[in-house]
Order: C-alpha cells, then sequence, then structure tokens
C-alpha cells in the first residue's frame, strides 16, 4: 500500500516540476524581451538626447557631451564616435565593433580589455550627416544580473514548492491508502471466516465512507443468508435424521420378527445397512455444519496433536495391513495446536481413511508431524502411493458430494475432505494438496500454541 | 430388567418401549417431567432413560433431584443436545451415560443393558474372567485355557472393554468411545477389522469361540 502513496508523490512531483519548468521557462522568456525592451528604450532615449546635443551645439558640443558622460569609470553605457575615417573620436569603446554595417540595433561585444572585457552588449549604430558614425550600447551584465536574480528565485521557490508537493500528495494518499488498508484488513479477516467483522466508518460520509456502508450492508446480506443456509442443513441433516431413525429402529425390530433366515432377513439387513449409510451421511453434514458455523459455540483448548495421530494410526493399522499397506508414523516436533480434539482426530481420520481407501495393495502411507514451511507452524502431512488427485481437481474435492470418476466404486459419501476443509478452517490451519509422486499429500499447516501466527489465526476464525 | 423412559415424543417412546420388550425387558413410559420423577423415586427401576427436553423441565432437573435424594438408579440420558459440552454437562450431573438422538435402537438397547448389569460393577478389579479366558489387569496378561496370549496394547484395552462388559451387546460407537476415546464414526469399518485381529488370537486355536457378533448391533464377548 505504500507503494501508492510513493507512486502517487512521485507523480505530483513530476507534475509540479514539469509546471515549475514551463512557468520558470515562460517567466525568464518575458523577462528577457522586457529587460531587452527596456534596454532598447534606454538606449533610444540617450541617442535622442546626444542628437539633440548635435543639433543645438555641433559636433563639438557632443563630443564634449560624450566625454563628460564617458568620465565615470566602468560604466555599463557604450558610446563611440568615429570620423569619416572611421577613427573614434569620443567615446568609451576602441572603435565600432568589427563588421558594423548600415545603421541600426546590434548586438555585440565588448572589446578585450575593457572593463572586463567581451561582456555582451547592445547598441544602435546611425551615422551623422558628416561621415561621423555614433554608437550608443550598453552592457547587457547588469540587466542580466537581474535575470539571474529572478531565475534564482524561481529556483528555489520551485524546489520548495516541490518538495511541498510531494510531500503533500504523499500525505493525502497515505490518509486514503491507510483507510484502504483498512478495508483491505477487514476484507481478509472476513475471508478468513471472520463473518461478523464490520468495517469501521469514517464521519464525514466520504466515498470512502460510503463503500465501507455498501460493504457492511453487502456483509449482512451475506452473513444473513449464510446463517439461514447453515440453518436449513442443518435443520434438514436432523430433521430428516430423525425419521430415517425410527425407519431403522422398525427395520431393527422387523429384523428381530422375522427369526429363521432367508430372503427376506437379508432384505431387511440390506435395508438398515443403506439407512445407516444415509444416517452416516447426515451426521457427516451435520458435523461439517457444526464445525463451519462452531466458530464461537466451542471453546479451544490445547491439543497435542502425536497422540491424538498415534490413535488414529493405531486405528487404521489392521486395514491397512489387511491390504498390504505400509502405514507409518513419523512424530519430529511435539506439536500441540488449540484447538477441538475430536474434530481434530475425525479430519486425520478422514485423510488416514481416505489415503487407506486410494492406495493400492502393496503401497504405502506416510504420516508425518514436523515443523512447518513457515516459522511457528507445524505440519500434518499425509502422503500415500496412491493414484492421487489431479492438480486441477484440488480445489473440487474439497466441496461437499464430490466424488472422482475413479473413486465412485470405492464406498463413501463424498463428505469426508469438506470435513476436513471445515475443521481446517475452524482451526486458523491451511490445508495444500501436493504431487507424492506418486499419490497425494495432504499437508495440514497448523500454527503453534502461543505462536504469533496462532493468535491471530485463532482470533480470526474463533473470534467471529 | 425393568425400565423407565421419559421422554415426551409418542411415536420415539413408542419405538423404544417396543424395542426393549423385543429384547426381553419390562419397559414404561411417562411423557412428563415431573409424574417421571415420581415413578423414578420409587425405586422398582434397574435403568431410567431420560430425554433432556421434556415439556416441564429439563430432563437434568429429574436426574439431579434423583441424585439428591440419594437415588442411584443408572441413568441413560437420551438428547438432540450432542456438543462435547452437553455430554459433559450430562455425564458431570449424574447421568451415567450420554446418547445423542436420533441413535440406533440396538445402540440403545445395547447401553441400557450394560448400565442395568453394572449394578453390582465390579470395583477395581484387577482380574477379569469370562469362561476359561484370564486377564491378568496389572500384570497385562491373557490366558486362554492355561495358555498365554500376546496381545498389543490397544487389542489388549479392547478385550477389557469386552470382558468388563461380558455377557452384553458392545456396539462399534460404544468400543470407539471406550477404547479409542473418538466420539465419531470412521468412514470405514474399521472396528470390524480389529475384532477380526482379536479372534486370531483369542478364538483362533480353541474349539468354541468367545467373541460373538451380533447382527446389526455389535458385539458380545460371553463364553
Amino acid at each position: 500500500m505504500r507503494t501508492v502513496a510513493v507512486r502517487v508523490a512521485l507523480v505530483c512531483l513530476g507534475l509540479f516540476g514539469l509546471s515549475a519548468l514551463t512557468v520558470s521557462a515562460v517567466i525568464d522568456r518575458v523577462t528577457d524581451s522586457f529587460l531587452n525592451r527596456q534596454a532598447e528604450e534606454t538606449i533610444g532615449a540617450e541617442l535622442d538626447g546626444l542628437l539633440v546635443h548635435l543639433r543645438q551645439g555641433g559636433m563639438d558640443k557632443l563630443v564634449q557631451v560624450l566625454r563628460d558622460r564617458t568620465r565615470v569609470p566602468r560604466s555599463p553605457d557604450l558610446f563611440v564616435l568615429t570620423n569619416a575615417r572611421g577613427v573614434p573620436v569620443a567615446g568609451n569603446l576602441p572603435g565600432l565593433p568589427e563588421g558594423v554595417g548600415a545603421d541600426g540595433w546590434l548586438a555585440f561585444r565588448t572589446a578585450e580589455g575593457e572593463a572586463g572585457g567581451r561582456a555582451p552588449a547592445v547598441g544602435v549604430v546611425r551615422t551623422l550627416a558628416d561621415g561621423h558614425r555614433l554608437l550608443v550600447g550598453t552592457e547587457l551584465g547588469q540587466w542580466q544580473g537581474f535575470r539571474t536574480q529572478i531565475v534564482r528565485a524561481l529556483f528555489w521557490s520551485f524546489t520548495v514548492l516541490l518538495a511541498i508537493s510531494a510531500f503533500g500528495g504523499w500525505l493525502v494518499s497515505r490518509h486514503v491508502t491507510r483507510r484502504l488498508e483498512v478495508i483491505n484488513r477487514i476484507t481478509r479477516t472476513i475471508i478468513d471466516g471472520h463473518l461478523h467483522a464490520r468495517i469501521p466508518r469514517s464521519p464525514n460520509g466520504d466515498e470512502l465512507d460510503r463503500l465501507a456502508a455498501n460493504l457492511n450492508d453487502m456483509l449482512e446480506q451475506i452473513e444473513g443468508l449464510m446463517a439461514g443456509l447453515r440453518d436449513l442443513s442443518e435443520d434438514i441433516a436432523h430433521d430428516l435424521r430423525t425419521p430415517l431413525n425410527r425407519l431403522r429402529g422398525q427395520l431393527e425390530l422387523a429384523l428381530s420378527e422375522a427369526r429363521e433366515e432367508g430372503p427376506v432377513r437379508d432384505l431387511v439387513q440390506e435395508a438398515i445397512v443403506e439407512a445407516d449409510r444415509l444416517l452416516e451421511m447426515f451426521g457427516a453434514l451435520l458435523s461439517i455444519a457444526k464445525a463451519q458455523a462452531g466458530y464461537q459455540q466451542m471453546p479451544l483448548s490445547a491439543v497435542a496433536l502425536p497422540p491424538v495421530l498415534r490413535r488414529v494410526v493405531e486405528l487404521y493399522e489392521p486395514v491397512a495391513e489387511e491390504k498390504h499397506i505400509t502405514l507409518t508414523l513419523r512424530i519430529a516436533v511435539s506439536a500441540v495446536v488449540r484447538g477441538h480434539e475430536q474434530l481434530l482426530a475425525q479430519a486425520l481420520a478422514n485423510l488416514v481413511d481416505n489415503a487407506v481407501k486410494y492406495t493400492p495393495d502393496g503401497g504405502r502411507i506416510d504420516v508425518v508431524v514436523a515443523s512447518g514451511q513457515e516459522p511457528g507452524s507445524t505440519d500434518v502431512t499425509v502422503a500415500d502411493s496412491g493414484i492421487g488427485i489431479p492438480s486441477q481437481e484440488h480445489e473440487r474435492v474439497l466441496g461437499r458430494f464430490i466424488r472422482l470418476d475413479w473413486s465412485r466404486s470405492t464406498p463413501g459419501n463424498g463428505l469426508g475432505l469438506a470435513l476436513v476443509d471445515a475443521v481446517v478452517r475452524l482451526h486458523g490451519a491451511r490445508l495444500a494438496m501436493e504431487d507424492n509422486q506418486p499419490g497425494l499429500r495432504v499437508r495440514l499447516s497448523f500454527p503453534d500454541a502461543g505462536s504469533q501466527g496462532f493468535e491471530a489465526a485463532v482470533e480470526r476464525s474463533a473470534g467471529g | 430388567m425393568k425400565i423407565l423412559v421419559i421422554e415426551d415424543d409418542p411415536k420415539a417412546t413408542a419405538l423404544v418401549v417396543k424395542g426393549l420388550r423385543e429384547h426381553g425387558h419390562d419397559a414404561d413410559h411417562v411423557d412428563d417431567g415431573a409424574a417421571g420423577l415420581k415413578r423414578a423415586q420409587s425405586g422398582q427401576y434397574d435403568v431410567l432413560i431420560v430425554d433432556r427436553r421434556l415439556p416441564s423441565h429439563d430432563g437434568m432437573v429429574i436426574v439431579r433431584a434423583l441424585r439428591a435424594t440419594g437415588n442411584d438408579t443408572p441413568v441413560l440420558i437420551l438428547s438432540a443436545l450432542g456438543s462435547l459440552e452437553d455430554r459433559l454437562y450430562g455425564l458431570r450431573n449424574g447421568g451415567d451415560d450420554y446418547l445423542t438422538k436420533p441413535c440406533s435402537l440396538g445402540e440403545l438397547i445395547a447401553r441400557v443393558e450394560i448400565l442395568g448389569r453394572r449394578r453390582s460393577p465390579p470395583a477395581e478389579e484387577t482380574r477379569l474372567k469370562v469362561g476359561d479366558l484370564e486377564m491378568d489387569l496389572l500384570a497385562r496378561k491373557v490366558r486362554r485355557a492355561g495358555r498365554s496370549i500376546e496381545l498389543h496394547p490397544r487389542e489388549f484395552k479392547l478385550l477389557e472393554y469386552l470382558a468388563r462388559n461380558a455377557g452384553n451387546v458392545v456396539t462399534r460407537t460404544m468400543l470407539l468411545e471406550n477404547v479409542w476415546e473418538f466420539h465419531f464414526d470412521p468412514q470405514t469399518n474399521v472396528i470390524e477389522v480389529h475384532i477380526a485381529r482379536l479372534r486370531q488370537k483369542i478364538d483362533k486355536d480353541f474349539p468354541a469361540p468367545l467373541i460373538h457378533t451380533v447382527r446389526g448391533s455389535g458385539y458380545c464377548l460371553r463364553a
């Protein structure tokens, strides 16, 4: 988010810099032409004055006046009067500048050695009646100094202005990005399951505030819909279970009535098995709904993962052995997570259950508890050498009732991984599926109890 | 066994009562908490099945009232409230077993029978004997007909639970709860395989099996 603030500051700097350059160029140009005009006007007035002297007092008077004028040393005002042969008669210049042609304005440089010399100057040349030529000019130095002053003033004021604009841009955008950051952070919290979170409103009712209000309204609706959906699935699972259970009870009674072996008994037996499958499915749906809704209801306790995993692995050992599958458990760290022991056990059992189901005879399953890839976390991995799940299906298999084509022949209701996913979310953990080459490796990353990640994760998941 | 069902759902009650009678028990029922408490206090019942959500009371009120008067008739709490906290609450307040509704009839009856026979419990028993099978709980040794049998710790626990409830049906759920401490049903029937393994060790080399399968319900250890 900082980058937006920096970017805005840079854009401000760029725009202000560009306009400062433009303004400087315009001011420079205007100043330049203004100064030239001033110089020309001054020179023109001087020339007119000298011509008046010439008219009134003749050439001698003019020479006299010029001598008076040039008595001041190092004067920026330049004069030279040459006779018909081009020899200077009076003035503070050694002669007319080289290459002077017809009368009129000219720009030239003063001769070497004179008052520092080779200074830029402008002047006007007028040919007088008897072949004398008069040049009146001025060194531009004084005027240039003024111009330099202006440019320097412009430079410093624009520098300050640029700094202020960049800082202001950064400040304004930081203010905005900070509020956006709040919205972002809370949105993240909500995505992580903390659906009760709301974005704080500011009192000024600006666009961001309206965005917050709209997002909050949207959340309100989503929450209502979610709650409705959850209640619905819980109600369905529960209300369907009750009559189904009665049906099962009646079948049990029927079974005990049909005393002798025979087709009726077998049919009733099969019906009971089917009823059990349905009941199991509803039970699984209820568990998922509870795990999803259970953020507030269930208090967390410290659960040591190794003993839970030992019991799970022990439970499945004989089944694995029947399929000649090597089932190993390696505990590298004694991980304690905060959570719900039974739900964790059920999720881990589902993973091992799946692994046993989808690993062919003679395969292997490795359950490992180790320090996580991220510091302060513990990874539980269940890796099998079975058929695996193509990576494009990884997301989908976490949904309810999802069964991949090749798994339809194995028993199961497509709810196992959905429950794992719900339980993992409830614990602020993360689930990743990886290619075990061959087979599937499911990695559950739990934040350690007591680690910072844990506090954050549980606050996210338990707070809602 | 004489059993009192305190439950207000007539359909559920009818089924439970019928099931209990099918299994040779004498079952009465009341649908009201106050009347239920009065009947239960008569002391003529071996087991009480108490629903938690009754029209007049929470079933737990009845259980606490009974315990307060020194009545220790075993109580099975039957409730739709199935969270771990609900179970713990029920068991800490005088309940002897807790079953979440809906549940299978076989499960209910198996649990009731176990409760009924626990009236004279083998308190701190160190030796269990079922037929020619002997378990030494301190030395953790098992012998059948004088022959020593090696069991893994979990197999020992499984056999111990079966032996403690010898003659009664124990369901898969009961085994999962008591031997593995899991309050959920795994997708695969892993218990069946554990029992098959135990049979290999306990029954295979002997003429009469001790572990019996009760179809649709569970298992029973009896001579």
